[in-house]
Order: structure tokens, then sequence, then C-alpha cells
């Protein structure tokens, strides 16, 4: 780190350098660019994958928070901040030329905040309507329904993009670029079509059959759970998680509660890790489990989803047996779990991990080598592992593609670091290695879950905690593995009881992101197989 | 069946296998029968009027408005381990056109407004609509945020809420036969149709600030 340290100097030398936890680097809007490159073609340790991009309301100054890692060592973090005095036309420059996520979330950026980013080929607004006046997430918003109405009235789209670039001389020029070409053959799928996993809304040119370009449309589920969270206090925002990526929410609860047990210094009682992860990999296994469902469903094998959803009961049944839930199951607390584990919860797990596994041969022996599934998958949407790289595509997907990017070995939480397991990584990027990734990574789950069973030691299930938690004033940051890929907790606290600023890393946006690279060129029926194999959840891009 | 349009009681309406003191709410259907005999009905039809409720109330095909969490309970619901065709309602369309009840499962947001009240009106009628969760019965966990609507109900005509966070199958299956006893105390002939609760003050046109009449058919304008 001494190195970068040094790169660094060399560039912006009025750079503020702080080695906190990690490498805090606060730089001016105008050195912003400069130094994310410097990180990003730093020969001997490449800072290529942009975790997260955060935008910030600081009062007087907005700004954003770039968290950036390396690809091939996931340890490495390095944090870059920067911000603008101008809250009228605030201005930050874009990063999408180096990051291909970049892109959504400075849109994100813009529709929250109101900054702009220049150089951005498209800054239209991402999640909220382009009518919408104001910027919720800045501190002095007010809403007004009166402004922003709830209406029953659709408004038109317009597939016209503002943008601002700069030009030779330095100058910035205003220009607006039209998303589609005039002759151009648009369908809408979505935002209400039942193969979009949600509220999707993708509108496709087409040539024929074939896939010209793809716009994604979003926020038709953008329900303000950041916003939400600055006026919680840390325990009431639990919930909130769960309700994200709903096929992981015991993960996300995990990782809220993991991020404020780090801020708060609450130790976590040895049974209580032994629960959550057991628990973390039952809800791994029934995640994977509806992926597989649906992605078949999506290629045409009713009868598929029909036996993934119905291996999913059991495990539901044992959430239910623990704390009552099904679906969300609200078992995580800060500093332990809610509810100790019933006394038949052992008998019943072993019950099912042999069950498990007969079903997992079963689904190999028909649909995994069935001659029109391995047609509509085997190098279809292929996605190369420098894209998957860019667009922070982790999960099931990024390993895919030859990324080895698995958050419970890089940075082992609860009880990772005890346990043995493989890594699935596949090198062919298609739609079938995505595939055949999830259902290797439910055997890897189950192995997990063997390891720690018979094990669980005794003592108490939820260390004493205060109702009002205070975090001292900084930032933490805690990422987790879901079934969907890196999902992470941003937390910027002023001391207070509730958080100043609360950012989850989404590892569905950048699922989505990706999409139309993937299906550029694939046929129309192909996209639906392919949104079907990258397995988004919308409200966890949404937020 | 003279009986039947003049002094029909909540316990004569049958579902099988669930007898009426089960369900614990017969008050507001009751209100609802006492409702239709004040407006008076034909006797002479009142049998067919039975037949064509009876096929109705068991063929209800559903089309999920599934937006988020709740979506995949319905999912679960209808899949073989709770099993939704044992009330004649596994054929979920995808198409609003062929469906009678449409389930709102799910947080309803300002962007996603009119294109709820769009699916609603090409739906054709009788049709029904089933909140389903706290976020279409009022917002839920959300109600404080800027772009969630409170209750789908402020955009179109609800029949039945269902309340949970998600509900859990079994509960949608309650709300889903008290629709059932609703569909059975109509009146196809002489029109009377149950009134539904609705209180549709967000009708605002945005542009001219105008109200819109809530009777409007934005898809057949
Ligand atoms: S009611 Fe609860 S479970 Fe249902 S959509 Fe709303 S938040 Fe999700």
């Amino acid at each position: 780190m001494l190195e970068i340290t040094q790169i660094i100097q060399q560039i912006a030398p009025d750079a503020q350098i702080e080695t906190k936890q990690r490498l805090t680097i606060t730089v001016r809007p105008d050195q912003l660019h400069p130094v994310i490159e410097a990180l990003y073609r730093n020969e001997t340790l490449r800072f290529d994958y942009l975790i997260s991009l955060t935008g910030m309301d600081w009062g007087d100054r907005l700004g954003a928070i770039y968290q950036l890692s390396a690809s091939v060592d996931l340890t490495q973090e390095v944090i870059v901040i920067t911000s603008t005095a101008d809250r009228d036309n605030p201005l930050l420059y874009s990063v999408t030329d180096l990051y291909g996520t970049a892109h959504l979330n400075e849109r994100e950026i813009y529709a929250l905040f109101g900054i702009r980013f220049i150089n951005n080929p498209d800054m239209r607004r991402f999640l909220l309507n382009d009518q919408w006046k104001g910027f919720p997430f800045r501190k002095d918003y007010v809403h007004d329904p009166k402004l922003n109405p709830e209406t029953v009235i659709s408004s038109e789209i317009i597939d016209i993009a503002p943008r601002i670039m700069e030009k030779e001389g330095g100058e910035l020029a205003e220009e607006n670029v039209a998303v589609f070409g005039e002759e151009d053959y648009i369908v809408n799928i979505g935002p209400q079509h039942p193969s979009t996993h949600g509220v999707m809304h993708f509108r496709t040119s087409l040539d024929g059959e074939i896939v010209k370009k793809i716009d994604v449309h979003s926020g038709y589920i953008h329900r303000g759970i950041e916003k939400l969270c600055e006026n919680m206090t840390y325990p009431q925002m639990l919930h909130l998680t769960d309700r994200l990526d709903y096929l992981s929410a015991n993960i996300n609860r995990h990782a809220l509660c993991m991020c404020i047990e780090k801020g708060a210094e609450i130790e976590v009682p040895e049974r209580a890790q032994y629960i959550r992860t057991i628990m973390d990999e039952l809800q791994r296994i029934s995640s994977h489990l509806l992926a597989w469902a649906t992605h078949c469903n999506d290629l045409g094998a009713t009868t598929a989803f029909i036996y993934g959803m119905r291996e999913r009961e059991h495990i539901l049944d044992i959430f239910d047996k623990t704390c009552g839930g099904r679906l969300i199951i609200n078992q995580n607390v800060v500093g332990g779990v809610m509810f100790d584990i019933y006394s038949d919860f052992q008998k019943d797990v072993k019950a099912f991990i042999p069950y498990m596994r007969k079903k997992l041969k079963e689904y190999d022996d028909f649909f995994s080598h069935n001659a029109i599934a391995l047609g509509r998958m085997v190098r279809i949407g292929l996605l190369s592992r420098e894209d998957a790289i860019s667009y922070g595509v982790t999960g099931p997907a990024g390993r895919a593609s030859g990324w080895s990017c698995d958050v419970r070995r890089y940075k082992p939480y609860a009880l990772y670091d005890q346990v043995e397991f493989k890594e699935i990584v596949r090198t062919e990027g298609d739609s079938y290695a995505r595939y055949l990734n999830r259902l290797d990574e439910i055997e890897e789950s189950l192995h997990i879950i063997e390891q720690l069973i018979d094990n669980i030691p005794s003592g108490e299930v939820c260390a004493k905690v205060k109702p009002i938690i205070r975090i001292p004033a900084g930032q933490f940051f805690q990422s987790v593995e879901t079934g969907k890929g890196e999902f992470g907790v941003f937390i910027e606290s002023s001391g207070d009881k509730n958080p100043y600023r609360v950012k989850f890393r989404s590892p569905s946006l950048a699922a989505v992101s990706v999409i139309p690279l993937i299906s550029k060129g694939a046929f129309l029926s192909d996209l639906i197989g392919i949104t079907g194999s990258m397995d988004f959840v919308i409200p966890d891009i949404d937020r | 069946m003279e009986e039947r349009s003049i002094g029909m009681e909540v316990n004569d309406i049958k579902i099988k296998a669930f007898p009426a003191e089960e369900f614990k709410d017969n008050d507001t259907l009751q209100r609802y029968i006492d409702e239709l005999k004040e407006a008076g009905g034909s006797v002479i039809v009142g049998k067919l009027d039975q037949l064509i409720d009876w096929g109705r109330a068991n063929s209800l095909w559903p089309i999920a408005f599934a937006t988020s969490c709740c979506g995949i309970e319905f999912m679960a619901a209808a899949s073989a381990h709770y099993d939704l065709s044992r009330f004649g309602m596994e054929v979920t369309r995808n198409s609003p056109r062929q469906a009678d009840v449409m389930v709102v499962a799910g947080t309803i947001v300002n962007k996603m407004a009119p294109l709820l009240r769009r699916v609603y009106d090409q739906m054709a009628e009788p049709k029904y609509v089933v909140a389903m969760g706290a976020c279409s019965i009022s917002g839920g966990p959300f109600l404080n945020s800027y772009n969630v609507v409170q209750g789908v109900d402020r955009i179109l005509p609800v029949d039945v809420y269902i309340p949970g966070c998600p509900p859990r199958p079994e509960s949608l299956f309650y709300g889903l036969l008290q629709l059932q006893r609703k569909v059975k105390v109509e009146r196809f002939f002489g029109n009377k149709r149950i009134k539904r609760y609705y209180r549709p003050e967000t009708l605002i046109n945005p542009k001219t600030g105008e109200t819109i009449d809530p009777q409007i058919d934005f898809d057949n304008k």
C-alpha cells in the first residue's frame, strides 16, 4: 500500500491520504479521474473492480465515495472520496470509461442527489421518472405530494439522453443524443411481464428476431429504502434489508447485523455464529433452487419449476419451525439471532441433505443434458472475464466467467474460515456455465452444513445489546456472499442513534447492467433465457 | 331460489370443506347481502344467477401483478406443495384480458401506479382485485417513503385485503375463499354488483391539476 500512496502523491500532491481500516484518499473533483485511472492501471495490483459507488450529501458539499478493489485479490480495498461545494449545478467526472458498472450507478446518483457526471454518455435519471422534481436523497429535500403526485396517467418515455461532454480544449458542452436510431423497431419487454422476473423494463430494438440494443429502465419498485433507513435506529433498519433481495433475505440481514456489530464492537456468541452460517447456507440453497426453477421455466420446462419449488418447501419448513417465517424469517438481530434452534433442527437438516443430493442427481438426469436445454444455453449470453469484472458481476454468474470472487473465501465472516468448501469456478462464461455453477454450489452448501450441523456448541444465542445502539462516527462496510453475489452494506455514522447515510451494494444491479452487452446479437427468445441465467431480483436493484 | 334472492344469509353460501362458521369475517359479507336485498331483485332469474355464480366462483383465473416479495409467496402457493388448483385458480394468466381476478402482490410505487391501472383497465368485466400483503394494503413497511403508493385502493377498487408481510399461502387461500363467497352472492341479472371499497382521491391529472373521473376507463377512452 506504501507504493500506492506514492503514486497518488505524484498525481495529486494535495490529496488527503489516511490509512484507517482501509486506505482512504480524499481528492478534489478535478483530480478524481486521474487518481482512479492510476489505481486502475497500477501494474503491481490493478484496482479494476468498482465495488460500489455511493452518492453523498454532507450538508455543505455533495460528493461520491468510490470503493475500489482488485479482481485478483478482493482483500485489497481502497476508498476514494471527492466532493463539490456547488449545490445548484454539481458536476463530477465520470469513470464509465474504466468501469462499466459506473454507468447505471452514476445515473442513479443523478436521480437521487442531482450530481451530473461529465463524459457519461447517457445522463438520464435512473430509478425515477424524468419528471420528478427535486432530489430525494439530499438532506434538504422535503417530500411534497403536490409536486410529485401519485397519478394514474402514464407519462411518455422519451428516448433522448442528455449528457455533458468535455471537449478537447477543456470546455464543457451539453448535448442531447437519441437513444435509438430513427428506423429502429422497438418493443417494450416489461415492466409487467412474466419472464422478466419482476418489474424490469427492457426497451429493446430488434432487427427481425435479433436483439440490436437494450435500454434498461428500472425503478418500478424503487421504495427509497436507503432514505428510510436514515430516519430509523439501527435495530429498526434490519427488517428493510430482508425486503431487498428477498430470496437471500437472511444473508442480507446478516450483512447489516455484522456491519452494525463491527461499528458498535459487539461480540457475537459462538452458537449464534453456527446458527447464522447454517441458516445462510440453507437460504443460499433455497435461492439457487428458485433461480434454477425459474430459469428452467424460462426455457420452457414447467415441470422443473414445480420440482424446484417443491424442494424449496423443505427448507422453508425448517425456517418455519425455527422462527415462524417462511420467506422472510427475521432471524438475525444485532448481537446474534432472535430464536434458538428447535430440538429437532439437526434431525430435520440431516434428513434434508441426502434428500437434496438425490434430487440434484435427478435434476442432472432430466434437464442438464437435455438437447433442447443445451441448445438454448451453451454458448448463449457469453460474458467475458474482463466484462464481468468491469461490470462488477459477482456470484455464480461472475464465477462462471472465470473470476474467482467468492466473498466467503476472500473476506471470510461468521464461520467460513473454519469450514472447507470448494469455490466453483468455470471459464466458459455462457448461460450453461451459470446454470451448472448454481447446481454445484448447492452441493457445496450441503457440504458446509454437514461440517457444522453436529458441532453446534451450547451457550447463548444473542449477546446483551442495549436497545439504542450508537455507532462511533466513521464509515463502515461489510460485504457477504448472497445467492446472487457480493452484497454490501455501507454505513456512514455521525455518532448518532441513526445512521447518516446507508448504501446497499446490490449484486443484482451489476447483473442487470450487463444484460444489454451480453444479449446483443442474440435471438429475442434467448434474451429471456439469458436474463433467467443471470438471476436478478428487482427490488434489490431499485432498493 | 326465491329464498336465495330475497332471504339469503351468510350461512347459505357454501364453500367446499370450509364451513361458514370458520370464516372469521362474516359481517362484511352479510352487509353486502343486506345491501343487495335492499336493492331488490328479480325472483325468476335467481336460479340462473346461482348457476353463473357457481361457475364463476370456481374458476377464478388470476393474474399475478407481482412486484416484489409477496409475489414469491404467490408462486409458492401456486406450485405443488400448496396447490392453488384445488380452488380452480391454477390457470394464472399472463394476459389481463383473460383474467378474472388481479392479485396485487407487492409494493406499488408512483412510477408503477399508472401501469397497474392500465392492466386493471385491460381486464374484462366482471373483474376482482385482491390486495395481498401490507404493501398493497397501505404501503406497509415503506409507508413513509417518498415514492410508495399508500395502498392500491387509491388507484383501483379492491375486493379482498390479505394482511401479512408476506401473507402465508394459507392466508392467501383464506382471502381467495372469501372472494369466492363474495362472488357467490352476486347477481348477474339486474346488474347488481357488490360495492367495493375505493378511495380514489389520488386521481389528479398532474399536467392540468384536474380531478379525473374514477369510472373512466383509461385503456378504451
Ligand atoms: S407486504 Fe411485505 S412481503 Fe409483501 S411486498 Fe410488502 S414488504 Fe414484501
